[in-house]
């Protein structure tokens, strides 16, 4: 009877949310390989008769996709090391230092994810377009290293905070500076979150699109921006669509999947907290 | 240290912010960058003049209030459950986050394919159950455009809220229930007296955080309808955004995004006070 009630009362339930959740994306992938004359037939079955690779392999060898796909690992890769340059000094002093005016900063940081993206970017198109910048990876770098700057450096003050200032002290009295106390006994430490950090920062770069439709989108095109142009034709090849997806949800995913205990303490810290 | 971190918000976001409201003063077509006349409060006026910014704000508000109300309902639910313990809990609580790890684009792209007249599976499995007479051309007609953009918010958000509630669940003492348990209280009266009254701030804090990011957010909407059919989901940052760069006129497309700022700017006033007294 017990086991009757936890399977009818939570088990159940737990398993439709969980096929709301994963069902379009399985939907997703099992498009991504089935052929043609499957996808076009209306109306279309639920089970696949036969499954192929030719929409990736066409996908990877008659498109742009594949210099789509190194864009997008470049601005990620570029976003991560920049985001992170900025922000692990920023959160050592949010952590070490009580300066005046420190809680108004961290609130600052903070309101910075509440402009809307469209205040931003009208300007910031301007901006890069007068500096010569559009179109080019420093453009896209710069401007998702800004946008995931506050939620980085608000992480890794935590990871910071977690790590007694003895260390750094016992390691300047032995004669190191702040800024090698910082490379040598903060950052081994801080490893963890800082890699929690970094997989942030590339999901949230490789997942953008407003700033990589603005800021580039012809020399330098990311992924978003390509899959976003393939719907616009005129006639929608579903195949190679799906296929092009199922190639940039898989590493978000796994990713995802890999860093999500250290990220969601970290997202949700400030919220049960506040 | 924190030099460099400030100079890049400065230049990246205040400059932007300043910037746009200058321009929002001025008369700016963007494909004629010499001439630009200041004609001051012009654009705001032009703005609450024009009949389609108020549709915007009407769309803007259905979306905000149904996409979050949705995500909170499934997201809270989903929390409690997974706060139960049976055997597989673990991978249920790892695997539904997975919409949430997703593009805007890409969960654009299923929803729509999904939701496709002739070849959606949605439309073929309703028609199969005998739920629908006949497929729906769920995107394409304007009763039900809005309604299908936000069943894909809802899937995008709902996990959201699922680890932030049910990070909030885990901080309950369990000694609390086991007191109430002893006084003699019920299910019902364990949830109303003590889990929604420790939940209360963690549920302030996220239903304001997604209010705001669900205002701004406009690639969802604009990969599945880009605001059509007509204008029926055409939301206020999507109306900005249109306005300035398909229609390049800088100076109104502005105008637009201030307006959202201040609208926003609301909320984002009542978290600080919040989070001041916390």
């Amino acid at each position: 009877m017990k086991r009757l009630r936890l399977l009818l009362g939570t088990e159940l339930p737990v398993g439709l949310i969980l096929a709301f959740a994963l069902l379009p994306w399985i939907w997703m992938m099992l498009s991504s390989i089935r052929p043609d004359a499957e996808l076009t037939q209306s109306p279309i079955a639920l089970w696949p008769h036969q499954l192929t690779l030719a929409h990736h392999i066409e996908l990877l060898n008659r498109t742009s996709f594949a210099e789509n796909l190194r864009d997008s690992l470049i601005v990620a890769t570029g976003a991560v090391s920049l985001g992170l340059g900025l922000a692990l000094p920023a959160a050592y002093a949010f952590s070490r230092f009580r300066f005046r005016g420190r809680n108004y900063l961290r609130t600052q940081f903070l309101v910075i994810n509440m402009f809307p993206v469209v205040m931003l970017i009208l300007p910031l198109f301007v901006l890069m377009r007068d500096f010569g910048l559009l179109d080019t990876y420093v453009a896209l770098i710069s401007g998702h290293a800004t946008f995931t700057l506050p939620f980085a450096i608000w992480l890794l003050t935590s990871y910071i905070d977690g790590i007694p200032p003895e260390l750094d002290q016992a390691a300047m009295i032995d004669g190191a500076t702040r800024l090698q106390a910082l490379r040598l006994v903060v950052q081994p430490l801080a490893m963890p979150g800082i890699v929690a950090v970094g997989i942030y920062l590339f999901i949230a770069s490789w997942n953008e699109y407003l700033f990589a439709l603005m800021l580039a989108g012809r020399n330098v095109r990311t992924v978003t921006v390509a899959l976003q142009l393939f719907i616009g034709e005129n006639q929608i090849q579903w195949g190679l669509l799906m296929a092009g997806g199922s190639l940039v949800a898989l590493p978000a995913t796994i990713l995802f999947l890999f860093a999500q205990r250290r990220l969601v303490g970290g997202l949700t810290g400030g919220a049960v907290k506040g | 240290m924190l030099a460099p971190a400030l100079a890049a918000a400065g230049v990246l976001v205040l400059l932007p912010v300043v910037n746009t409201l200058w321009l929002s003063l001025h008369h700016v077509i963007l494909y004629r960058p010499k001439s630009r006349p200041f004609v001051g409060l012009e654009n705001y006026a032009a703005v609450l003049a024009d009949p389609v910014f108020w549709e915007s704000l009407g769309n803007s508000l259905v979306w905000v209030v149904g996409a979050v109300s949705l995500q909170f309902v499934l997201g809270f639910t989903t929390a409690l459950l997974l706060n139960r313990s049976f055997a597989w809990r673990g991978i249920a609580r790892a695997l539904v986050v997975v919409p949430w790890a997703l593009p805007s684009v890409i969960i654009g792209l299923i929803w729509t394919w999904m939701l496709d007249f002739n070849l959606g599976v949605l439309n073929n499995i309703g028609v199969k159950l005998g739920l629908l007479s006949a497929s729906v051309p769920w995107l394409a007609q304007s009763e039900t455009a809005m309604a299908s953009v936000i069943l894909a918010v809802m899937w995008q958000g709902f996990p959201f809220f699922a680890v932030t509630l049910l990070a909030g669940l885990q901080s309950i003492p369990a000694e609390l229930y086991e007191a109430a348990s002893i006084d003699g209280a019920g299910t019902l009266g364990k949830f109303i007296h003590i889990t929604l009254p420790g939940l209360a701030g963690v549920i302030a804090t996220s239903l304001l955080l997604r209010m705001i990011w669900v205002a701004n957010s406009l690639d969802l909407i604009l990969v599945m309808t880009g605001g059509g059919p007509g204008t029926a989901t055409q939301t206020l940052p999507l109306h900005a955004f249109l306005t300035a760069w398909s229609g390049g006129n800088y100076g109104h497309g502005s105008a637009l995004a201030v307006f959202l700022t201040i609208l926003l700017l609301g909320v984002v006033i009542t978290y600080l006070l919040r989070s001041r007294e916390g």
